[in-house]
């Protein structure tokens, strides 16, 4: 069986913070076709502030998440710090105690990020928003672990989860956010939010898939 | 752009800078760069504490005073504080009685005050809100939770504010905050567009020669886009959803006409002229009016009408003294 060891997590968090603040301008393009168009800007920012704050430090998985969750409250605001910072810090408080994750751990994790989410936002699948993406992938995932997957096919189905899902928001007409006042002239466009959890699912199942190791026997 | 500004992505901080250079005696900074309060609150009240996406101004910021505002947490244009910086509105505000948080009902700021009063809840610090909920353009009356709030909250903060300054108690000071604005119905009209510098393109589009009724104060979409009309027609097309939201005959009202930032002070009297018609044939009568420019959206041009139903509890605090940047008054 293999595992993901939880004791280092900056590595991970390095690479998703990379990911997004590579993406910025492309994701404030996305936000600008129905949106504000500071997506991009102000992920890029609270990531950035993040990976400034670990760099260097031995940080565990859960450690590492909290930062980023704690990060992105303190300097995003708007909609998207709480409900960015609420799924890292689930995600965080997950694997507060462990120092290996297997497979169904890991979908805990994300699980329990689903529920922090959910707990301070009435957003649902369907509102064109990041949850169009999570909802899918977390599923998808889960769906392949119940079902005997090993860890690095699973990781692939929370990959493919999360790109459907940010796709399905191409036609949905926006249900909350700034693009909701463009009703139907919403659709036909990505949800930049679902754009930007799509890229930090699939930059976290890379991250966790390379680190991959064999269980201690 | 037309703009008086630096880099577009520091106007928020560059204001700041302006607010507390030129009202010493209303603003001070704190230990959170976007959080400023009134230098001069007396520690034994209950206090009061707003915030929101800048953008509006006066608001939110132009509440802060004697009789008004605490603390106030400052976001981005339209974009709402953290959660960090309304903790520290709440610390900076006087709290040994507890902290009356008076907001919009925005997504933003609704998540970001929660998450702030859970972590006061760790300091033992009290934290209790009310979320004003007055434009009736946003939802119907049978669905007023899911309404936004506007220049209403501008009576809250006055009713609030007093009611603290007088020494009532949070539970109290919530509650006439609460009677406040839910005595108020609210609906905006617009003209044009307005831009965020740092986007640099406006945020929506009204073509010239039409106006939209019930336009929210980000461009949140009205009932219904039409040809511009003349101001007349404008004030009945607003006093009917207003006064269909709640019965206002026979009653004392408290008008507050906001511009929402580039329409001219004397568009919002000719507007005035026939609300006031309006509602005298409507048997209401009105107690008093303000005019000028409360809760804007940046350069849209427009108007919001706020009308709030009094009695005998709320005209006193009302009416009560207040210094500060939007409202003074003995």
């Amino acid at each position: 069986m293999q595992v993901l060891d939880a004791t280092h997590g900056r590595d991970i968090l390095e690479e998703l913070v990379e990911v997004i603040v590579d993406n910025r301008q492309y994701l404030s393009d996305v936000d600008g076709a129905i949106g504000d168009g500071d997506h991009g800007i102000n992920m890029a920012k609270g990531f950035r502030l993040c990976g400034e704050s670990i760099a260097g430090q031995s940080l565990s998985l859960s450690k590492a998440l909290g930062t980023l969750a704690t990060t992105l409250m303190g300097s995003i605001g708007g909609s998207m710090g709480p409900l960015y910072g609420s799924l890292f810090m689930g995600m965080a408080k997950s694997v507060k105690d462990k120092t290996v994750l297997d497979a169904k751990d890991f979908g805990d994790m994300l699980a329990d990020g689903r529920e922090a989410l959910e707990q301070i936002s009435d957003a649902k699948v369907g509102d064109k928003c990041l949850l169009d993406t999570l909802v899918p992938a977390i599923e998808r995932y889960r769906d392949a672990v119940e079902g005997g997957d090993d860890f690095p096919h699973a990781l692939q189905a929370l990959r493919n989860g999360a790109q459907y899902g940010r796709d399905s928001t191409f036609d949905l007409e926006a249900k909350i956010g700034r693009a909701a006042r463009l009703g139907e002239r919403s659709c036909g466009h990505l949800d930049a939010g679902a754009v930007s959890c799509c890229l930090l699912l699939s930059r976290l199942a890379d991250s966790t898939e390379h680190r991959l190791e064999k269980a201690a026997a | 752009m037309q703009r008086i500004i630096n880099d577009p992505d520091n106007v928020v901080d560059d204001a700041i800078k302006g607010y507390l250079r030129a009202s010493p005696s209303l603003f001070a900074a704190t230990d959170h760069s976007r959080v400023l309060k009134y230098p001069s609150s007396p520690s034994d009240k209950v206090g009061v504490v707003t915030g929101g996406g800048s953008g509006h101004e006066p608001a939110f910021l132009g509440y802060i005073g004697a009789g008004m505002c605490d603390a106030v947490a400052i976001g981005e244009i339209f974009s709402s504080p953290t959660a960090d910086a309304f903790l520290e509105a709440f610390r900076a505000a006087p709290h040994g009685q507890g902290v009356a948080c008076l907001y919009g009902n925005y997504a933003g700021d609704n998540m970001n005050v929660k998450m702030a009063k859970q972590m006061a809840e760790l300091e033992d610090i009290e934290v209790k809100t009310v979320i004003a909920r007055d434009d009736v353009a946003s939802a119907p009356a049978s669905e007023r939770d899911k309404r936004r709030g506007v220049a209403g909250e501008v009576m809250m903060w006055k009713i609030g504010g007093a009611a603290a300054a007088r020494g009532d108690s949070l539970d109290e000071v919530i509650r006439l905050a609460q009677k406040a604005v839910d005595a108020c119905s609210s609906i905006g009209i617009g003209l044009s567009s307005c831009t965020i510098p740092a986007n640099g393109k406006p945020n929506f589009s009204i073509e010239p020669g039409h106006m939209e009724l019930g336009i929210g104060h980000h461009g949140e979409p009205g009932i219904e886009v039409a040809p511009l009309t003349s101001a007349e027609a404008i004030a009945t097309a607003m006093c009917d959803p207003v006064l269909a939201d709640q019965d206002f005959a026979g009653s004392e009202v408290a008008v507050l006409i906001s511009g929402l930032g580039a329409t001219p002070v004397m568009e919002l009297n000719i507007l005035y002229a026939h609300i006031a018609e309006r509602l005298e044939d409507a048997n209401i009568r009105v107690h008093r009016t303000d005019i000028g420019n409360y809760f804007t959206s940046l350069e849209m041009m427009g108007a919001t009408l706020t009308l709030m139903k009094l009695d005998d509890e709320l005209k006193p605090l009302l009416d009560a003294p207040a210094r500060s940047l939007a409202i003074t008054q003995c």
